[in-house]
């Protein structure tokens, strides 16, 4: 069966999407991703979408709700390198994302995770937690 | 009908020529014509080919329908003369008065030939007068299309010229806005911006309305859905140059901006947009 592969980087996961996407392997990512952050504990996540070049208002909204999974496990979702099209395509379709962070690519994506995690880091120390 | 229409052929092809330097002398006497503008042998061309074809038209029948096929060659030359005199600048009008000049020395003839007969002197008139209002009216329809033309091509040109995206900095891009915005710009407009935030991977885009005239819901929805689309793709959006009577009309409108940055001038939007990356402007000497 065709899966989109969930690399771990450090404290991150990196998701790239490198095939036409289709409900069942959305549906699939949404589980491993799920259960990969639960069992490495990644407060990061980073899905590349550069080469998707088309999205239904099912991707979209799956896109969208990946994001709102990783929040709830405590992990940052950034979505990076959308196409144009394939943005225009969401507005129109009335799929803002609100509350999923986006860059422009993998590097931007990965300052803004970086930036998270040290923002992070900090109101723990100021909170005298011990990590 | 086709009486009418024989009486009229008659007299046309009797006096031909005559007709022929009469209307020209009636057209180049005419204030309505343009000197210069079209040339003398022209001129001549153009009303002995229309003259004959006239004839032709309505010894074939005598129907005086300008739309039949009966009248195709008469129309289209109408149609080039009338497109060609559009494109030199002449008014509708000047156009018509083509063949409306026909009229005075045509209908002179008819009253020499047919004065002993009344009847068909009146049918004969009115067989000119209907056929050549007929295609007085087609010129000027002709040359209304041929305008529209012209404005629809100008309109398309405007667009492409109206929507330049420009680099202001290294990752910021200004997209200066001019005239009404509505569906089909914006769609223009926020294409080109995005693939221009892919090309440059820039991280602020300014969108600057000092050029937009009139701000109202629908163009506010047009402005957040570029501002949505670019943040989608991960650049940030700031509209600058929002003059004092756009923001109480928002406001009035109940036009929610969300969290977009809004500045009123460009320059302001460029200090934030510097900010943001990490630079600053500072002054190294006094000014002059």
């Amino acid at each position: 069966m065709e899966r989109i592969p969930i690399l771990r980087m450090g404290g991150f996961l990196l998701v790239t999407i490198q095939v036409d996407m289709h409900d069942r392997l959305v549906t699939t990512l949404q589980d491993e991703l799920t259960t990969m952050i639960a069992q490495t504990g990644a407060h990061g996540v980073l899905i590349d979408i550069s080469s998707l070049d088309m999205v239904d208002s099912f991707i979209g909204r799956m896109i969208g709700d990946i994001a709102g999974m990783s929040r709830v496990l405590d992990a940052e979702t950034v979505v990076v390198g959308m196409r144009p099209a394939v943005a225009i395509t969401l507005v129109e379709l009335g799929l803002s994302l609100a509350g999923v962070r986006t860059a422009l690519d993998v590097e931007k994506g990965m300052g803004l995770l970086r930036a998270a995690t040290r923002r992070r880091l900090a109101e723990a120390d100021d909170g005298g937690v011990e990590r | 009908m086709s009486d009418n229409g024989k009486g009229l052929s008659e007299v046309l092809s009797k006096h031909e020529a005559d007709l022929q330097a009469d209307w020209i002398k009636e057209q180049t006497a005419g204030s309505a014509r343009r000197t210069g503008a079209i040339k003398e042998v022209e001129l001549r061309d153009q009303c002995k080919e229309f003259l004959g074809l006239v004839i032709e038209a309505l010894q074939g029948g005598g129907d005086l329908d300008v739309r039949g096929p009966r009248w195709n060659p008469v129309r289209d030359l109408l149609a080039n003369l009338s497109r060609s005199r559009g494109l030199q600048g002449f008014t509708p009008s000047e156009t018509a008065s083509f063949v409306f000049s026909l009229k005075k020395p045509l209908f002179a003839r008819i009253r020499r030939d047919l004065s002993k007969d009344g009847e068909a002197m009146a049918e004969a008139t009115l067989a000119a007068t209907v056929l050549l209002d007929g295609l007085g009216l087609y010129t000027t329809e002709v040359h209304q299309k041929a305008r529209e033309e012209i404005i629809a091509r100008q309109q398309q040109e405007m667009l492409e010229l109206s929507t330049p995206v420009v680099t202001l900095w290294e990752g910021i891009l200004a997209l200066p806005m001019i005239g009404t915005l509505d569906s089909a710009r914006t769609q223009v407009v926020m294409e080109s911006l995005l693939q221009k935030i892919v090309d440059t991977a820039s991280s602020i885009a300014i969108i600057d309305i000092t050029g937009v005239p009139t701000v109202d819901t629908l163009t506010a929805q047009h402005l957040l859905k570029t501002v949505t689309a670019a943040r989608l793709m991960g650049a940030e959006c700031i509209i600058s140059g929002i003059r004092p009577q756009i923001a109480q009309t928002i406001v009035h409108l109940g036009v929610d901006l969300g969290d977009v940055t809004t500045k009123a001038s460009l320059a302001d939007a460029l200090a934030v947009a510097l900010e943001r990356t990490g630079r600053a402007v500072r002054r190294v000497r006094a000014g002059s």
